[in-house]
């Protein structure tokens, strides 16, 4: 659970009761009037940073029962996980002593970080996709520039064709992390929409779009980049494409099921027609996405196909067999899957992410 | 509004005239003549299929959003030709209208809608279970929607959607 007390600050611990074990916090989202958990097995209350502060009949009742005089309060918290953000995006660890943030993203998804969320957001909505496969299978999917135009064929069936664009996916480091991103060059060029540009465009498809609006794109940022898709290690995607702007975070919840959460944001200086533009957008992207909806099915028949191969491997070489922290443009390649399982193995041989980075 | 202590008079003819358009608007997806599913709303019309935890909360994300017959008609397009995804059936259970209001030409209704979807492994699951909030209007006298919004109680998608509820 996540909570921000009054003054900002921001906590996060494991909702598990240190009695029983018991979820204290029951709801999605919410307020604490008095900014204090309550665990309703026991009535044992913990404030906004998950530390002890109540436990009922600690002295027993009428001399009988109750906890030993040096009960100790501080030894009886819940679990309570690092937290740091940045620009308002929330990270936690579990990890004792975790690498900063700055340190784990690294220079280049920092300042992406902060070039999505460059001024106030508010949230538009939320949606939830559960997909039979395991975690990784989507980590995978979401640095795989390989499969965009493959298995995502809306675009060209209803020909829309970009000519002018330019792509680049970066890695991080230590491989965990990538970002695609496509832009236009910069030249002496109007930057016109999309829609009139697909208008132009159709004919190369079989089919013709009704009404182009959901295509439309209106630039958020004068740098040109039109869709950035930023995977951060290990469970979350932070996302503008044309003017759809959303985080994905990605949950197991077993060996074979992965919950996708999905939150919609725009900006706080939103007007009403801007919001209804990215409402229409947001029909790309999400679990009913036309250029996203196709991610569930991969997911869950990679697992469904592997299922009991486990004498058998993927073969992921598409554009080498290494890990670039630079690849242009994207889509003939692999390179970020690599840096993903690369990351990934390091951590499972117990390799701290310090050393993963300096075994690179 | 047909609230136990308000007016509880129904206007049983146009309640019948509401609840054979629902049934043919599900028999019809159904039936997969999702090319006739556009047929049913006005041509300006609002469709959205939106969670209800969004409804509650008072955001208005939406995993698709409409505001033309031009879009559903796309989205049909796209199912048929550029969309990938499991093979199913789908059952739309309507349950009967409740009228909530006549302005003029407008009618206010909603109606408790569960659709079950059965795979190529023949397990039959619920997929999506909500309620339909509309408004009809009549052209050239017949019922259309105007507006149809799906409230989705099961906000866990499973896999993904495609077909319209």
């Amino acid at each position: 659970m996540l909570t921000r007390a009054q003054d900002g600050t921001l906590n996060a611990w494991v909702n598990r009761c240190a009695h029983k074990g018991a979820s204290v916090c029951r709801s999605p989202r919410g307020n604490s009037a008095d900014g204090t958990f309550v665990c309703v097995y026991h009535q044992w209350s913990y404030d906004s940073a998950g530390k002890l502060i109540g436990v009922p009949f600690r002295r027993g009742l009428k001399g009988v029962g109750g906890y030993p005089a040096d009960f100790d309060f501080g030894a009886h918290g819940l679990q309570a996980l690092r937290v740091e953000s940045i620009a308002g995006m929330v990270f936690g660890s579990l990890a004792q002593d975790p690498p900063s943030l700055d340190e784990f993203l690294g220079e280049v998804m920092v300042a992406n970080v902060r070039r999505i969320l460059h001024r106030p957001i508010k949230v538009l909505g939320y949606a939830r996709q559960r997909m039979a496969g395991n975690w990784k299978l989507y980590a995978e999917n979401s640095r795989d520039a390989y499969h965009g135009g493959l298995l995502h064929l809306f675009y060209p069936t209803f020909g829309i064709y970009r000519p002018s664009q330019e792509s680049r996916e970066d890695v991080d480091a230590q491989g965990y992390h990538c970002m695609f991103s496509i832009s236009r060059p910069k030249v002496d060029v109007a930057y016109e929409s999309f829609s009139q540009e697909a208008n132009r465009e159709m004919g190369g498809g079989t089919a013709e779009l009704q009404d182009a609006r959901v295509i439309e794109y209106r630039p958020d940022m004068a740098d040109g980049i039109s869709l950035c898709i930023q995977s951060l290690f290990p469970s979350v995607v932070l996302q503008q494409i044309q003017n759809t702007l959303a985080t994905r975070q990605v949950v197991p919840l077993d060996v074979d099921s992965t919950d996708l959460i999905w939150t919609y944001f725009g900006y706080e200086d939103d007007d009403e027609e801007v919001t209804r533009h990215r409402l229409r957008n947001f029909n790309l992207v999400g679990p009913a996405g036309f250029i996203s909806m196709e991610d569930g099915e991969a997911v869950e028949i990679v697992q469904h196909g592997i299922a009991g191969a486990n004498e058998r491997r993927s073969f992921v070489e598409m554009g080498g067999d290494d890990v670039r922290p630079l690849y242009a443009p994207i889509g003939m390649d692999e390179n970020s899957v690599r840096g993903f399982w690369r990351g990934y193995f390091g951590l499972m041989k117990g390799r701290a992410p310090a050393a993963a980075m300096a075994a690179e | 509004m047909n609230a136990p202590n308000g007016n509880l008079a129904v206007d049983w003819t146009l309640l019948a005239e509401i609840n054979a358009f629902n049934s043919a608007y599900g028999h019809t997806i159904d039936d997969d003549a999702l090319e006739r599913w556009p047929d049913f709303f006005t041509e300006d019309c609002f469709y959205q299929i939106i969670a209800r935890e969004n409804v509650d909360a008072g955001l208005p994300g939406a995993i698709i959003y409409c505001d033309s017959r031009g879009m559903l008609v796309d989205r049909i397009v796209a199912l048929r030709r550029a969309n990938i995804y499991p093979e199913h059936y789908s059952r739309h259970v309507i349950g009967t209208a409740m009228i909530t209001g006549v302005d003029g030409d407008a009618i206010g209704a909603q109606a408790s809608y569960v659709v079950l979807q059965t795979r190529a492994d023949g397990e039959t699951k619920i997929y999506n279970a909500g309620r339909y909030r509309d408004r009809f209007v009549r052209v050239d006298g017949a019922l259309r929607l105007a507006r149809r919004e799906c409230i989705y109680d099961t906000h866990s998608i499973a896999t993904l959607l495609v077909t319209p509820i």
